[in-house]
């Protein structure tokens, strides 16, 4: 046997030991050739060693968690396919929100692995690089388990059918899409704050809990299980977005009022996007868990309060206009449902006036805005329906320059006014729909005006022909199936076929 | 559940994905590999240009002379995606952690002659580095490349890289009582030693490489075609003489992913060459340049460790690399 005893490495070290001496400073090639992008945004590093490793894990420990957990989910989509678990549901409606994820969501996942691995490249600190680089390929994760787990309802449901052709051209989807365009096109530290920061730190549980938990309460156990098993990953997301804030802050105090400024910006932004969120957890939940608002009060006022006391000490101010974003909490959902309501012919998920119930329910969670603004409006639009006069919006609607929502929310103050600003750059007027969107652009013209507005497009004959028809079939959605209102859709038929069966036996 | 409802009501209304079908033809059930892979990525209507590279689309087919009709021609013949690939990598880790196991309690180590010992402190250890530069090529490829078939299956091998980076280091702390003074030593040899400086200065010019896909088939084809042979198959032969079964064990690994990674170049480079004559020559110059290089690179080393041998040695493999080229329709 042994004579001599071994030492055992602490976790800390063994990860350094294994890890932080494989980098070295390049000699045959400059360092700034080699990492040609990390320094561009104004940000000072004076020490990559100050980086602090969030999640000290080698590849052995991240295959071997990792693939057992795959097997897990797998176990679980294959019995969910089996067991037709899409009957399990509470209703078909709830599908939609699967429709919305599908589209635009998860070709959100697949953005985040391919700017996870630039930025794990371009770093010059192997720290930060390794970090990324893992965090790209569980980004790969969610992005195959979700297409693998809503393959199921793909068979059965409308709307499915064509998530990349659909996040590339259909118009609401550049809502996410111009989001993830705008940070991928960013430097790497601004890569990271909005993503690792703005997004899976501060915002994500106002993204992940609502679809999580709505799926739970609505019976489907496929997106449960991918979502709690990614959930996990998301822990080592959330530290690497803390600490890459830290890593900046502590560096150098040049870098602080960068910090803040993207912090508002991606803020904003991410507020923003959720508008969709907020509409599906209000209105697209046929069991609901939570209103908007609430879960607004938990994970943002509540959550993000604590998190900005403590970056005070940095310097850091919780970011711009979330008040506005507060006061939004009580109407955005509405407001985006409504939108959604109007154009639905031109979406690929229904909607539908809620029930009378539903519509209680909403009173209930917004005393003071629903009865006043918003009930009045959804009763007199189910009575128009009910008189066979379903109304569609057939004018197409302006867009914000940059969060690309069409124009219909509305000064918080006043909720009935359209919230409308106007800057100028080289002579062309661009629109924005609040002022935070407005900062966003007057702060970098040259990128938002590049943006590939659906509405434009579709002006400017790009988008398959000049007649909505010729535009939804270029979208590739199959007409009068994946569109129009819930109320005579096929998914209701064959839903309404299969209780009516269930009823019989 | 709601097993009352006659399965013949509740028929499939389609097997997969639009654009899944499209490419299997309707009808067929598709593969997790397939549904994971085709057409993931974004193809058009990019909102913004890169403010860190103006000149390029985020995702930009231009980024190589390689020009492919479909980026998603060549499927991975592994069929990987997260799931599998994680899988996969787990199995292979969990022999090689029982070797390391079995090294531990059997003090095996201990049994390789302190020569042998010191030669693989000079050989394998600095290979550790080579292995990162391995991760940083994959790592831009992945970022680089169009379609996600080709870009998951380089993300996976910059893990492997980091992944065999990591055993490298454990061999050198069993073989320094877990001081990590040998991984100092070797990142000095590394940095300075005059047997190391082609291997490095080979792995610093691969970085600045313009076009991926070169650098895609420097590092996977050539380079690897020289490392993986010679260092775990010929300087593990030549270890055997020395007492050097410990480490011949924990070889397998890299013994292993070295195959597996054959299988899916050698099926890369037959489709992208059969895809036109125009690709077929690109791909020949680059593999003549990096095979010169990398044969030239890793001599002084082949030198070190086999002696007189070393000059047939590389000639051997030198031929293989162009025997496997040639069998992908490449000639050199
Ligand atoms: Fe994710
Ligand atoms: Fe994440
Ligand atoms: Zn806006």
């Amino acid at each position: 046997m042994a004579a001599k005893r071994k030492k055992k490495l602490g976790l800390k070290q063994r990860y350094s030991m294994l890890t932080r001496g494989l980098d070295w400073e390049t000699s045959y090639q400059k360092m700034d050739d080699v990492f040609p992008y990390d320094n561009y945004e104004g940000i000072y590093i004076h020490d990559w060693e100050g980086w602090e490793d969030p999640f000290r894990l080698t590849m052995d420990a991240y295959w071997k968690f990792q693939s057992e957990k795959e097997k897990k989910l797998y176990a679980v989509i294959d019995s969910f396919a089996q067991n037709n678990g899409h009957l399990g549901i509470t209703d078909a409606r709830y599908v939609n929100a699967i429709k919305l994820f599908l589209t635009g969501v998860s070709p959100l996942e697949y953005q985040a692995a391919r700017g996870f691995t630039h930025v794990g490249r371009q770093f010059r600190g192997v720290g930060p690089r390794v970090a990324c680089q893992m965090q790209a390929l569980d980004e790969l994760r969610h992005v195959q388990t979700q297409v693998h787990s809503m393959s199921h309802y793909n068979k059965y449901f409308d709307g499915l059918h064509s998530a990349p052709h659909m996040h590339d051209n259909v118009w609401y989807l550049s809502v996410p899409k111009s989001f993830f365009d705008d940070a991928r096109t960013a430097g790497p530290f601004e890569f990271l704050t909005s993503i690792s920061f703005a997004f899976e730190y501060v915002l994500t549980n106002l993204l992940f809990v609502p679809f999580m938990s709505g799926a739970a309460f609505n019976g489907d156990m496929a997106t449960v299980t991918f979502g709690f098993s990614a959930q996990s990953d998301e822990a080592r997301h959330m530290t690497l977005g803390l600490e890459v804030i830290k890593f900046m802050l502590e560096q150098d105090e040049r870098n602080v009022p960068i910090v803040q400024r993207w912090m508002d910006k991606w803020f904003w932004r991410g507020t923003r996007m959720l508008s969709l969120v907020a509409m599906m957890m209000d209105y697209m939940l046929p069991k609901r868990v939570m209103s908007w608002r609430e879960a607004w009060d938990i994970y943002f006022t509540e959550a993000g309060g604590a998190l900005f006391k403590d970056l005070e000490r940095y310097g850091i101010k919780p970011p711009k206009y979330a008040d506005i974003a507060t006061k939004e909490a009580e109407h955005i959902s509405h407001q985006a449902w409504h939108i959604f309501y109007n154009y639905t012919h031109a979406a690929a998920f229904h909607t539908w006036v809620p029930d009378k119930e539903e519509l209680d329910w909403l009173s209930e969670k917004y005393p003071d805005t629903f009865d006043k603004y918003y009930r009045p409006r959804l009763e007199y639009l189910d009575k128009e329906e009910k008189a066979g006069r379903r109304f569609y919006n057939d004018t197409l609607p302006m867009l914000c320059q940059v969060c690309q929502i069409p124009m219909g929310f509305t000064d918080m103050d006043d909720p009935t006014t359209i919230s409308f600003k106007v800057s100028e750059y080289k002579d062309d007027k661009y629109h924005t729909c609040s002022n935070g969107c407005k900062d966003i652009f007057d702060h970098e013209p040259m990128k938002y005006v590049q943006a590939w507005l659906p509405v434009h497009q579709i002006y400017q004959g790009n988008c398959g022909g000049s007649e909505m028809e010729d535009v939804l079939k270029w979208y590739k959605m199959n007409l009068g199936a994946d569109n129009l209102d819930y109320n005579g859709s096929p998914d209701q038929k064959l839903w309404d076929e299969w209780q009516a069966h269930r009823t019989k036996v | 559940m709601s097993l009352e409802i006659k399965t013949s009501i509740i028929e499939p209304r389609r097997q997969t994905y639009s654009h899944i079908a499209k490419r299997l033809g309707e009808d067929k059930p598709a593969a997790r590999y397939q549904e994971a892979t085709w057409d993931l990525q974004p193809t058009t209507n990019f909102h913004y240009r890169p403010t860190w590279d103006p000149q390029r689309e985020i995702y930009d087919k231009s980024l190589t002379a390689i020009k492919m009709e479909d980026w998603y021609s060549f499927n991975d013949p592994r069929q990987l995606y997260y799931g599998a690939y994680t899988i996969a990598r787990h199995k292979m880790m969990e022999a090689e952690e029982n070797h390391f196991k079995f090294i531990d309690k059997t003090s095996m180590m201990d049994l390789v002659s302190g020569e042998w010992q010191q030669k693989v402190k000079e050989f394998l250890l600095p290979l550790r580095h080579f292995e990162w530069g391995a991760n940083m090529n994959n790592c831009d490829c992945s970022d680089k490349s169009y379609g996600a078939a080709i870009s998951q299956v380089a993300l996976f091998a910059a893990m492997d890289r980091l992944g065999m980076a990591q055993i490298i280091s454990r061999t050198g702390l069993v073989l320094d009582d877990s001081t990590g003074k040998s991984l100092d030593e070797a990142k000095l040899l590394w940095m300075e030693a005059d047997m190391w400086q082609g291997v490095r200065r080979m792995t610093e010019d691969s970085f600045v490489l313009k076009d991926w896909f070169e650098m895609f088939t420097a590092q996977n084809f050539c380079m690897d075609g020289v490392v993986f042979p010679l260092f775990y198959d010929y300087f593990d032969k030549e270890g055997q003489e020395h007492g050097g079964s410990a480490l011949s064990m924990l070889n397998e690994f890299m013994q292993d992913w070295g195959k597996d990674e054959r299988r899916w170049m050698d099926h890369l480079l037959k489709v992208t060459a059969a895809e036109s004559p125009e690709n077929a020559a690109l791909l020949s110059g680059w593999i003549k340049e990096w095979t010169d290089r990398a044969i030239e690179a890793f001599t002084p080393i082949a030198r070190h460790v086999l002696g007189s041998k070393a000059d047939e040695v590389m000639a051997e493999i030198r031929t293989e690399i162009n025997k496997r080229a040639a069998k992908s329709g490449i000639e050199i």
